[in-house]
């Protein structure tokens, strides 16, 4: 079951980004998702509310990101990124110009919450010719006709929504969680993730062997808010270089027990 | 008299208007809006329901409103003839409760005994708490710190009526945000609750339902205005917002060709300022679950509207008003915060009725049109709601103006 870390892109900020994302790899994450924060992140918790009210008024936009992207790649990130954004902000870049930007900086899928499969053609045929997948989300409100319906055409990977309403940290799950996480494995050929108000890995470790991964995200965030708070406070002077050292090193302790 | 052949749109089976609508949600919500969109369809056919709400707007809401003649006001013109439809005379105070009666009763007839709904100037707000006493729902009502500071009096109503206002803190705290708020709610909550969108916005089937529950007011002044002047209007105007009482008054009028339907959006503070004139100025995208025009910046993050009034200051609009738009069967103008807040005056001053700051929007483009027109024609002007509500801006305002 691997570790798959979110991030809201540019948090805290675009040098510390790119830093935590090579630390990420590092720590063992195979593949990441990065957040495109959005003015109105209507499937988001108070967490990915807020650090992406602060990427953006740094001026992280969409266009932006993949250039950060294209960076990092270029500085020999290796790890699977995953595009998690709105559909508005590709709309405006133009789905074509959008696509084209993800096979550039050799994105290995995109993820719309906001886009269910009824909706979805135009950005499918978009990405065809890039052979990059649209991750599709199966919730415990999908229906099961429509659950095996999606799980059937899923490429890339299945992402499972462990409980109802927005991304956030929980200490429980949707009570059909774990039947809904088995169904969903037995129908997909592709790999099985579980996102949402995730932790750490020990909440769910009695699903260890049937996941291939778990996302964590707002929970990371908050670390890194944490860190920060915490870096600041120690009032010790430090040169940018070795400030930006310590804030890192301390999220990968974080990221570390996380993983436990 | 009420229309008796109350239409209901039958092929709910369409989620577009042309290239606009959809449903842009995630997909906890999809099996939801799935529920809604077939025990809609079921019922829209269903004789019994719709008597059943013809029923509760006539003695609950108080149906038919008047189509009342503003004869010193069109003798101040000296143009068209200004006839009002006055939706402010429902129960409530707004043409709000037509939509919120019929949602109320569709959220029963599904087995759902809790309602969440947001609000901005508070009218939808009063509307839902208002039909959730009286139907003994559970009701929230999701609001903007912004909008509870303008409108606190709403505030008190709703709580009085025994709904929870749930304060709003994100963005601008306006409806904007309370919409946003409302939609994450009802994702944590939707196996029980049903979510009574007070607009014709949101995913399908809300542009289609609401505008069904809505188009009564065009219906009944249609027959009103043939009984009354024996002919149609020349003109329909009405405010729009995220435009329910507009599409309910342009509905029934959309295949009389010769009516010119004219849309009013709040230009605010100019509309090279401020301001939440939709149509004119936006571009289309999503907001809210819908494919249609808001205001946006380049990168496709949700630009804020503003208006003097709260009901107005929507970033987006309703996907069938973008249609009407594209098509040009509706025109959408736009009209200041200063050319509604004389239009409250002058209304008031010379007809004894204060409206809502939105419907004076609408007041003040026929106020604009009327002279340009002959005194044999028409202007049919929805007056969506009353003004009790906006006593403290409006007084805020004319003291700010030193009238």
């Amino acid at each position: 079951m691997d570790f798959v870390p979110f991030i809201t892109a540019g948090f805290p900020n675009e040098t510390l980004f790119k830093k935590i994302l090579f630390m990420l790899e590092e720590e063992g994450a195979k593949m990441i998702e990065i957040g495109v924060p959005y003015s109105d992140p209507l499937a988001d918790g108070p967490t990915i509310q807020r650090t992406s009210l602060r990427a953006i008024e740094q001026g992280i936009t969409l266009s932006k990101i993949f250039d950060i992207i294209k960076e990092v790649r270029a500085t020999g990130l290796t790890a699977s990124l995953i595009l998690f954004t709105y559909y508005n902000p590709l709309l405006q870049m133009g789905l074509e110009k959008a696509t084209e930007q993800m096979m550039q900086g050799k994105l290995q899928g995109v993820l719309v919450p906001d886009l269910p499969f009824e909706e979805s053609p135009l950005l499918k045929s978009a990405l065809a010719p890039y052979h990059i997948p649209l991750i599709s989300l199966i919730t415990p409100t999908t229906p099961i006709h429509r659950r095996n319906m999606l799980a059937k055409q899923a490429d890339g990977f299945v992402y499972i929504v462990s409980s109802l309403g927005v991304t956030g940290e929980r200490s429980v799950f949707h009570q059909k969680i774990s039947s809904l996480i088995h169904e969903v494995k037995e129908v997909a050929s592709v790999p099985v993730v579980l996102g949402f108000g995730i932790k750490q890995r020990s909440q769910i470790e009695d699903m260890a062997n049937v996941l291939d991964g778990y996302v964590i995200g707002s929970a990371l965030l908050r670390r890194i808010e944490e860190v920060e708070n915490q870096v600041a406070s120690d009032n010790i002077s430090l040169s940018i270089e070795e400030y930006e050292d310590r804030y890192v090193e301390n999220v990968r302790q974080h990221v570390k027990e996380m993983q436990v | 008299m009420i229309p008796h052949d109350l239409e209901w749109n039958i092929a709910v089976r369409d989620s577009r208007f042309g290239d606009f609508g959809g449903m842009f949600i995630p997909e906890t919500l999809i099996h939801a809006v799935k529920e809604l969109e077939s025990a809609y369809s079921k019922l829209a056919t269903d004789t019994a329901f719709r008597k059943e709400y013809l029923t509760w707007v006539k003695q609950y809401a108080g149906r038919p409103t008047l189509l009342y003649y503003a004869d010193r006001l069109t003798e101040a013109l000296k143009g068209a003839k200004i006839y009002l439809k006055r939706e402010d005379l429902n129960h409530t105070g707004a043409h709000k409760i037509n939509n919120a009666i019929g949602q109320a009763l569709l959220a029963k007839k599904m087995g759902k005994r809790k309602i969440i709904a947001e609000t901005g100037a508070g009218q939808h707000g009063v509307a839902s708490a208002t039909i959730a006493a009286k139907l003994g729902l559970a009701c929230k009502v999701f609001m903007g710190e912004e909008d509870i500071k303008r409108q606190q009096l709403n505030v008190f109503r709703m709580q009085l009526l025994g709904a929870e206002v749930v304060p709003v803190k994100s963005g601008r705290g306006t409806l904007k945000d309370a919409t946003n708020e409302a939609i994450r709610y009802w994702a944590s909550h939707v196996e029980d609750t049903h979510y009574l969108i007070g607009s014709v916005v949101g995913p399908h089937p809300y542009p289609t339902m609401v505008r069904d529950f809505q188009k009564i007011i065009g219906l009944e002044a249609k027959q009103q205005m043939i009984h009354q002047e024996k002919k149609l209007p020349d003109y329909v105007i009405a405010s729009v917002g995220g435009g329910s009482n507009a599409i309910g008054i342009f509905y029934p009028f959309i295949e009389e060709e010769k009516v010119r339907l004219i849309g009013v959006e709040a230009a605010g503070k100019g509309l090279d300022k401020e301001h939440a004139a939709t149509l004119s100025k936006g571009s289309p995208g999503i907001i809210h679950g819908a494919y249609t025009y808001l205001l946006q910046n380049e990168d496709g993050g949700i630009a804020p509207a503003y208006s003097i009034s709260a009901g107005l200051d929507y970033p987006g609009v309703g996907p069938e008003h973008t249609y009407l738009h594209k098509m040009k069967r509706a025109e959408y103008r736009s009209i200041t915060d200063d050319e509604a807040m004389d239009a409250v005056e002058r209304l008031s001053q010379l007809e004894g009725i204060i409206p809502a700051i939105e419907s004076a929007h609408a007041i003040a483009e026929a106020i604009r049109i009327a002279p340009t027109l002959t005194k044999d024609q028409i202007i049919l002007v929805n007056l969506s709601g009353r003004g009790d509500k906006d006593m403290n801006t409006i007084h805020q305002y004319m003291e700010g103006e030193g009238v």
